[in-house]
């Protein structure tokens, strides 16, 4: 692991150049740089609890889930239970339609959002910052106040229980348009201005000037809306019946439902289901708190 | 919201044909998603109100009836008890969140060696699946031999609460579960605020001999003033919107113990197929929501300009 630096580089609002640091100066005493170290490390013990005891139970024997007293690790560790989950559900169909539907969303809301943002931030017309306020002011209304209205429309369209439904409704997200338009409006007018002067037009400024200067932003979105469109439970709760449709998370769900008694390969679901998002984020920390310092506006 | 910046208006008045350019790549960028966005975002939310007025289940045709729905709300136990339960979560879940993202912000704003695998670790929970978070944590909060209830017994509880198989216990599971899953997304928000903070007040303030807790009093919490009020409004959408962890953690249960709003619009709308009095709840919900912003707002624009 290694990012997360100092401050998560907001893009609208430069860094000042003192920083607070306040509680621990730097050359302190051996000890007291001791003692920061112990205290953040049971701090983040603390928060990391819960998923020691996942991957810990997930390498159990079902009984020996709730063994008292308690064990944090196994006496001996089943492996076994990582393979024979894939005989229980179709854990691999799970994935795959979890990928299949948290791609494709996330290219439409990189595809869409920037260019959108582009309009919003780089060309004036009338009407524009209305309009975009119309955009922002949904992204304060909570989703579930029109969740009904939406699928009435998808029934209507017969949309219900396919992917449709998931990709229409999330792909044209206002967040997208907000983050990319934050971003954007960092980068200097001027240099839109000279390319203009230089005979490139509108789509030639956006494809060679800013799509290539936005790469952070695009990452954060990116990423943001990966693991958004992956750990979504509600969306494919509504809309999807069939069992080859599902996605991890409702495969997971259904599962406990299934086999309430199966702690051990619950457990080892949720860690196959937690898997590439740790990758994912391992990756590309950096711009997950970027995209969070950004537009401070998610879910 | 908290830092939309607006550009300068065009100083000269551009050439009408200009300006008819303007209009047609101006939209021209923003139309691929604005289709998307009008049609499965605008007009749902504008049907939302609509709805709420008229009497419509999914095999009728939809009847206007004023505010029918509402009178019903008003009787309807379930909606006192949902309303009381969101009431309830929000008490607890934005304070707790906030406190618990403010001290592991300042525990790690330190220029230490590998402080950032810290600041990582308190983060992950936010981005990992609600379901696993839900299974895990249904586990530890396992009445009779859970861990959390094997510590509290080995630290001399003799009567543990039964968690999440308690009506009383239920509802502080889900928001003890929603403010560890929470805090780090907040954490991140502090951090920069306390990046912004100029290193020279605490230095003066040490040379005036302030201790920690006066630095921690008249410096970083007046500082943070802007994050802190941006948190809160966030937090408090987030709080009264709540409907996936109920769903996956206790589906309202045990009881009615945790039914939230979210779930009953859900359970009328949706499960039920009552468009039209779904509606009315998801309406009250959306007043909710705006009038406890707008409150904040005018409360944050007072303060601000004292």
């Amino acid at each position: 692991m290694t990012a997360l630096h100092d401050a998560p580089p907001a893009a609208a609002r430069p860094r000042p150049p003192a920083a607070a640091e306040d509680g621990d100066r730097s050359g302190g005493s051996p000890i007291r740089k001791a003692l920061a170290y112990l205290s953040l490390t049971v701090v983040t013990l603390l928060v990391l609890v819960p998923f020691a005891w996942m991957v810990s139970s997930s390498l159990k024997r079902d009984n020996e889930v709730f063994a008292i007293p308690m064990q944090w690790i196994p006496q001996e560790l089943r492996w076994s239970n990582f393979v024979e989950i894939w005989d229980r559900i179709p854990l691999l169909t799970y994935l795959g339609n979890s990928a299949f539907l948290s791609v494709t969303i996330t290219l439409l809301q990189l595809l869409t959002g920037s260019f959108a943002a582009y309009g919003f931030s780089k060309v004036r017309f009338p009407g524009r910052d209305a309009l975009f306020l119309a955009y922002i002011a949904t992204i304060a209304v909570p989703w579930q106040a029109y969740m009904v209205p939406q699928y009435i429309m998808m029934q209507q369209a017969e949309l219900t229980n396919t992917y449709w439904a998931i990709i229409l409704l999330q792909a044209f997200g206002a967040f997208g348009v907000f983050l990319m338009r934050q971003y954007y409006m960092s980068i200097p007018d001027d240099l839109c201005e000279a390319a203009r002067i230089d005979g490139l037009s509108e789509y030639g400024i956006y494809w060679r000037i800013i799509l290539p200067l936005s790469k952070p932003a695009l990452a954060s979105l990116a990423l943001l809306t990966f693991v958004n469109t992956w750990n979504d439970y509600m969306g494919p709760f509504i809309y999807l019946t069939d069992n080859e449709l599902w996605t991890v998370q409702l495969g997971l769900r259904s599962f406990v439902g299934q086999y309430d008694a199966d702690y051990a390969m619950m457990m080892t679901g949720a860690v196959l289901s937690v898997l590439p998002i740790l990758v994912i984020f391992l990756v590309g920390q950096r711009y997950f708190i970027r995209g969070i310092a950004t537009s401070g506006l998610k879910g | 919201m908290a830092h939309v910046a607006t550009p300068p208006a065009p100083t000269a008045p551009p050439h009408r044909r200009r300006a008819w350019r303007d209009i047609l790549v101006g939209w021209s960028f923003i139309l691929p998603n604005f289709v998307g966005f009008a049609l499965f975002t605008l007009l749902p939310m504008l049907a939302a109100f609509a709805l709420a007025f008229l009497d419509w289940d999914s095999y009728s045709t939809p009847e206007w009836v004023g505010l029918e729905n509402f009178q019903q709300l008003w009787a309807d136990e379930n909606f006192h008890v949902a309303l009381r339960n969101t009431l309830y979560y929000a008490a607890g879940h934005i304070p707790l969140t906030l406190v618990a993202a403010l001290g592991l912000a300042i525990a790690l704003n330190r220029k230490l060696r590998g402080v950032a695998f810290f600041r990582t670790a308190a983060f992950f929970p936010y981005i990992t699946s609600l379901v696993a978070v839900a299974i895990v944590w249904n586990t530890l909060f396992n009445p009779t031999a859970g861990p959390v209830n094997q510590v509290l017994e080995a630290l001399g509880v003799a009567s543990p609460p039964k968690w999440v198989a308690s009506t009383d216990w239920a509802m502080p599971s889900v928001i003890i579960t929603s403010v560890w899953r929470d805090m780090g997304y907040y954490m991140v928000l502090y951090l920069a605020g306390l990046q912004t903070i100029p290193k020279e007040y605490y230095e003066a303030a040490r040379v005036d001999g302030a201790s920690a807790w006066q630095r921690f009093w008249n410096i970083t919490l007046p500082c943070l003033r802007p994050t802190t009020f941006f948190v809160i409004v966030m937090l408090t959408i987030q709080s009264f919107k709540v409907l996936d962890l109920i769903v996956v953690m206790t589906d309202g249960g045990p009881g009615r113990s945790t039914l939230v709003l979210a779930q009953l619009v859900y359970r009328e709308g949706i499960t039920e197929g009552k468009f039209g009095y779904s509606s009315a709840v998801a309406l009250v919900l959306f007043v909710i929501v705006l009038t406890v912003t707008v409150v904040q707002f005018r409360i944050n624009e007072r303060r601000s300009a004292r």
